[in-house]
């Protein structure tokens, strides 16, 4: 039988997935405010007040600039990859949300709705998967501009989030020997019975979270677009918006990668630990109100710890950069990765050798 | 035809042409992008055999990892459609010729094989679930699977030999 489908669950993912995808951009789009709102604090200035009240709509304002400049494709590029290049740092930056887990579930019109787009039972694999594709939108972007100063970039953005993917990797695997799931919303679940699993991970969370300002190319990471070396480095040859979906995929990347370390570290949409939420009595629509609201605060104090540190700390050398990569993290995250199987055996054991 | 069906015939439609134009294209960089698709479309029918595992480490490792160093090295060595080197046009035909025979004996191979009339068995099969695979890998093929993660130890060893002698 063809197209026998429940057109109602398609329709539920697909408010869904719109939902997801129109909230990311939002938030982004903020994010950027929020980005000059802070340096100017942390610089002791102003910041942007011009535009609406306490210049609230200053993101439009400079969304709608850069649709209005005039669009430049450079004569000896590869016209398809030039193009290609932002949409896929674009795509990759959103697909990642798919697999999070943003609340429990809402009752609505007499059916349960999952707050979660696909609950694939490999889904921290899946964000993986995804953020080793982002690297392709910066590496073709720069070598279809045929500058040579792009290539560099792009080049440096390469070999930069491979190095710094396999800390991660390697720190996610001591993590996934304590929780014994790769499910995002199984995680959420174990967390909200017990501890959060910063608790048991403290040094597999630093390195993840070293490794995710590398992966968003933040300072003090931010080697591929090194402008006194580089002038603008892989997005050089950029105009109009293909610089603005440049620009903005960073901050949807860091808008997520928030919402992952939230959801695999500190619980994602748990209200409080060691409190049985369960308890209060409240209904389901509010009770996912009130955790949407808990993940979106850890995710927002993610996002202003990025800020603090680009704001604070300079930029690394590129020997320090894959110094620190494969001489610290790399060994620390096995230590790390050692250490927890031999605890977790043990505690197997019954605490006996 | 049901939609899996659908999704089957899309997905080997989008591998076939994918690696065709891998051969075809005159760009590296082209290629290398094409092969990621094929990548990506052999991915979609693991998921469809229901080996979810497989498939997301088939996208992680081969279109995350090792393609990004083929693209990596094919950028730094700038090579161009312009810049290879013209053929000799006998050498094209009995290349040509070669590759038909090995197409002709691989087809025939495979319709004499016993499995030869098996259908792929869409959605069934529990073996791909990490839970599963990783059960069978640690007991029933322990020994293989030990003897494998040497050897990759053994080669990352030699990379880094190979590396420091420069």
């Amino acid at each position: 039988m063809l197209l026998a489908l429940d057109w109602l669950l398609i329709l539920e993912k697909l408010v869904l997935i719109v939902i997801v995808v129109m909230a990311s951009l939002l938030i982004a789009m903020y994010t950027t405010f929020a980005e000059r709102k802070v340096a100017a604090v942390l610089q002791d200035r102003r910041g942007p007040n011009r535009a609406g009240p306490f210049g609230i709509l200053q993101p439009v304002a400079d969304g709608l600039k850069l649709f209005f400049k005039e669009e430049i494709i450079p004569n000896f590029s590869s016209k398809f990859l030039f193009i290609m290049g932002p949409s896929l740092a674009m795509l990759t930056a959103i697909m990642t949300g798919a697999v999070v887990p943003w609340g429990d579930k809402v009752h609505l019109f007499g059916r349960d709705i999952a707050l979660q787009i696909a609950d694939v039972n490999v889904g921290i694999l899946y964000v993986f998967a995804v953020v080793s594709m982002g690297v392709y939108g910066i590496m073709i972007g720069g070598w279809a501009s045929n500058n040579k100063y792009s290539l560099m970039g792009g080049l440096r953005a390469a070999s930069q989030i491979i190095s710094y993917e396999l800390p991660m990797g390697i720190s996610l695997i001591a993590l996934l020997m304590v929780t014994g799931t790769l499910s995002l919303k199984e995680m959420v679940i174990q967390q909200q019975g017990g501890m959060w699993n910063i608790v048991y991970q403290p040094l597999g969370f630093l390195i993840f979270l070293i490794c995710a300002f590398a992966e968003c190319n933040r300072t003090p990471f931010d080697l591929p677009e090194a402008e006194n070396e580089l002038i603008g480095g892989y997005h050089t040859e950029y105009s109009s918006m293909k610089l603005g979906f440049y620009l903005f995929s960073e901050y949807i990347n860091m808008f997520v990668s928030s919402v992952i370390m939230s959801t695999m570290f500190f619980g994602g949409y748990d209200v409080l630990p060691f409190v049985d939420e369960s308890q209060w009595g409240l209904s389901d629509n509010i009770m996912a109100l009130i955790g949407i609201a808990a993940l979106m605060i850890k995710v927002f104090c993610f996002i202003f710890l990025f800020m603090w540190v680009r704001w604070t700390i300079p930029r690394f050398r590129y020997d320090q950069l894959m110094r620190l990569g494969w001489r610290v993290l790399i060994p620390l995250a096995l230590a790390n990765m050692l250490v927890t199987g031999a605890i977790v055996l043990l505690k197997q054991n019954n605490w006996h050798f | 035809m049901s939609i899996t069906e659908i999704i089957f015939w899309g997905l080997s439609v989008l591998a076939l042409f994918c690696a065709i134009m891998v051969v075809a294209s005159k760009s590296p960089v082209h290629s290398i992008l094409y092969l990621i698709g094929v990548f990506f479309a052999i991915s979609g029918h693991y998921i469809l055999m229901n080996a979810q595992f497989l498939a997301i480490v088939n996208i992680i490792v081969y279109a995350g990892a090792i393609m990004v160093l083929f693209l990596f090295v094919v950028m730094l060595m700038n090579l161009n459609a312009d810049a290879e080197p013209k053929k000799n046009r006998y050498l094209q035909f009995a290349g040509l010729i070669s590759g038909g025979c090995l197409f002709l004996v691989l087809v025939a191979a495979v319709t004499r094989s016993a499995d030869a009339g098996r259908v792929m068995q869409l959605g069934t099969g529990e073996s791909g679930l990490i839970k599963n695979l990783g059960r069978i890998l640690f007991n029933e093929y322990v020994i293989p699977f030990e003897i494998s993660s040497v050897l990759f130890l053994s080669a990352m060893i030699g990379a880094v030999v190979i590396g420091k002698k420069n």
